[in-house]
């Protein structure tokens, strides 16, 4: 339904937040906020410690945040990949404020930090083929 | 419509009110309509009435928030026996506010103490309601809570691209008159050039030329241009005074290109929001003032403080909901009823064991949380109506604050004040705030903010409190993220009624992340659930 995605921008829009700008050089009305971090630990830092907390070990209240330390099921990036990009249950499908290279550089970070040592890289090639 | 000459004996509402028309012409058939309750755009109907026997049928409420104090109301008076499970220590959910003295802790662990003085607050959750949000003012009607106008729009208020204009902040009123203004005079110059073609006849051509004179302040030339008639829209640079030095000052309009460039003309088009139009409203004090009320017309010994709810089992003749302390956990404790209504966030329920069909499951686990944060600040004194004559309403920035709104009452009262200090949502801006400590949340709302009000941030500052809802323990986001697609795939399903069992919230409505969406789907609920129980 096309209303809801109007609303849903709009919203946004009267909440200031989604439309507001970065690279004024270039059609400033069209930008959206980026990102600015292009390495794993940046992009981690702004869009996954809110809910996985800076030491990568989530959270519980009345539900929780999964903890990403010492975690298995990193070892397939695919994984880790697919919830970024898709998003799963509560995880919002936050891929989408990020580039290629970015969401890659991300999904390298966790699965080289907090106790877990996957180390083949991904490809930024291999996200837009999952978008 | 039927044609004048029905026959005499309307069938419907709708024969009804074509026989008025014809009969007594417009206005009488105007009031006729609203009467009947049809010139009325809201789906709210007034106070609900649940009629027939409900049989001493009981009800088990999960969540204390309006959807759920709402329900519980209304199924009492309806005859049920109701019982409510609350994960908080409070009712009222996300329509909540926090006073000085106040504590909260955040997921991870990091605990704030709100500083404000007395009297001061800030609503980290909904703070406004439009006059159409017709269920929810009413309740505020019914049950005593003082409502005054919250202040959206403020034409004194700035709008700000830290890219354009040297990172000088715009008034609302130069933005918005030399936007209308350019715009009208560009209009204008391809209509008297007849490049409209087709568009328009010539006398059609004459009434536009005209509009756009009025409407964009043109000149005779239809010129926009720095002249008196300009300054009436847009301000002056030196106001009209008295005496016979009193002359004002004109202000020329702002370069068309450089405004254009600079998008600020995007914020003019929010107060055009049906949500957001004048008249809005606030609370008296605060919103949570609402849950307050609604707690107190229930009746505190129906809510239970403090249950983590475990899992949520049926059966074809009940439901049983397991349910711990939500801070020690332990022995489950079990509660039964006939029926079910949980109102408790999809990013909770997702995780909850419940004996519930794949279709709403399916629902339930489809719609994440939107991301959102607020910071609140008090400042030594109300500068921003002292220094610059800001009386509430919003300045907008492309800075990871979004905006700042200044508060809608004490209006020079002389003391302190606190502002709404940061306020992104859905975007970028609401994860990285989210993601810092709530201290650095506070700081750099104060830094940022000071690109709008360099010296009287700094010097005036005292004290602030933050709130990121992903963080929020009982919440884990801020409200329901629906597409058009997710709702024509999940939205059916998850208002369905599964058994014994039904969702409700603001994440069940069409109007995610409003209170009144809560309201609305809390009537709705309980309609069909006293439906199903006096049909049999």
């Amino acid at each position: 339904m096309r209303r809801n995605r109007i609303l849903l921008a709009m919203m946004a829009a009267a909440a200031g937040g989604d439309l507001a700008l970065a690279q004024p050089r270039e059609a400033p009305y069209a930008a959206r906020p980026k990102v600015e971090a292009r390495d794993g630990a940046g992009v981690y830092r702004a869009m996954c410690q809110g809910c996985h907390m800076p030491d990568g070990r989530g959270a519980a209240g009345a539900a929780a945040y999964p903890s990403l330390a010492n975690n298995p099921k990193l070892a397939v990036a695919g994984y880790p990949l697919a919830l970024v990009l898709k998003g799963q249950r509560a995880m919002p499908a936050v891929g989408a404020f990020l580039d290629d290279e970015q969401v890659a550089a991300v999904v390298g970070f966790i699965r080289t930090h907090f106790g877990n040592d996957y180390r083949e890289a991904v490809a930024a090639a291999d996200v837009g083929a999952m978008r | 419509m039927r044609e004048a000459n029905a026959p005499e004996s309307p069938r419907t509402r709708r024969d009804l009110l074509a026989m008025i028309g014809t009969v007594a012409g417009a206005a009488v058939m105007y009031e006729a309509m609203t009467s009947l309750g049809h010139a009325a755009q809201s789906t709210y109907r007034g106070p609900i009435r649940l009629e027939g026997d409900a049989r001493g049928a009981s009800v088990l409420i999960l969540g204390a928030g309006l959807t759920g104090l709402v329900a519980a109301i209304e199924l009492r008076k309806a005859g049920y026996k109701v019982e409510v499970l609350e994960y908080q220590n409070r009712a009222g959910g996300r329509c909540w506010t926090i006073r000085g003295g106040d504590t909260y802790t955040e997921l991870g662990g990091a605990t704030q103490r709100c500083a404000f003085d007395r009297g001061l607050y800030f609503n980290p959750g909904p703070w406004r309601i439009p006059y159409n949000h017709s269920a929810i003012l009413d309740y505020c009607r019914r049950y005593g809570v003082a409502l005054e106008p919250f202040v959206q729009v403020n034409h004194n208020a700035w709008l700000h691209n830290t890219h354009a204009f040297g990172g000088k902040p715009q008034r609302f009123r130069e933005v918005q008159a030399d936007f209308i203004g350019h715009t009208s005079e560009l209009l204008a110059k391809v209509a008297r050039q007849d490049r409209l073609d087709g568009e328009v006849t010539r006398d059609d051509r004459e009434a536009l030329l005209a509009a756009l004179q009025r409407w964009g302040a043109l000149d005779r030339d239809y010129a926009y241009r720095e002249s008196l008639l300009t300054s009436e829209r847009r301000g002056f640079a030196r106001d009209p005074g008295g005496g016979p030095d009193g002359a004002p000052k004109l202000a020329g309009p702002l370069d068309m290109r450089e405004l254009m460039r600079s998008g600020l003309w995007r914020y003019l088009a929010n107060g055009m929001l049906y949500e957001f139009q004048t008249t809005m409203f606030q609370p008296v004090g605060g919103m949570d003032m609402i849950a307050q009320a609604l707690f107190h017309a229930l009746g505190p010994e129906v809510v239970r403080f403090g249950r983590k709810v475990t899992e949520i089992g049926q059966s074809e003749s009940g439901v049983t909901v397991a349910h711990v302390d939500a801070r020690q956990g332990g022995e489950p404790l079990t509660s039964g009823a006939d029926w079910c209504l949980c109102t408790i966030p999809l990013t909770v329920l997702s995780q909850t064991k419940m004996a519930v069909g794949p279709r709403m499951r399916a629902a339930i686990d489809a719609i994440s949380y939107d991301a959102s944060a607020k910071v609140g600040l008090q400042f030594r004194r109300r500068f921003w109506e002292e220094d610059e004559a800001i009386f509430g309403g919003v300045s907008y920035t492309d800075l990871p604050i979004s905006q700042i709104s200044y508060p809608s009452s004490g209006f020079l009262s002389g003391g302190k004040g606190v502002l709404l200090g940061a306020y992104p949502y859905g975007g970028v801006h609401a994860y990285e705030l989210t993601a810092l400590p709530p201290e650095e949340r506070v700081r750099r709302a104060v830094e940022w903010g000071a690109q709008l009000h360099p010296r009287q941030y700094r010097e005036e500052f005292e004290t602030g409190i933050s709130v990121g809802w992903h963080r929020v323990p009982w919440a884990l986001g801020c409200a329901g993220h629906w597409t058009g697609a997710l709702r024509d795939e999940h939205y059916a399903d998850l208002c369905a009624m599964d058994g014994r069992l039904l969702l409700a919230g603001e994440h069940a409505s069409h109007l995610p992340a409003w209170q009144e969406g809560a309201i609305l789907s809390s009537l709705d609920a309980v309609s069909r659930l006293h439906r199903r129980v006096v049909g049999g």
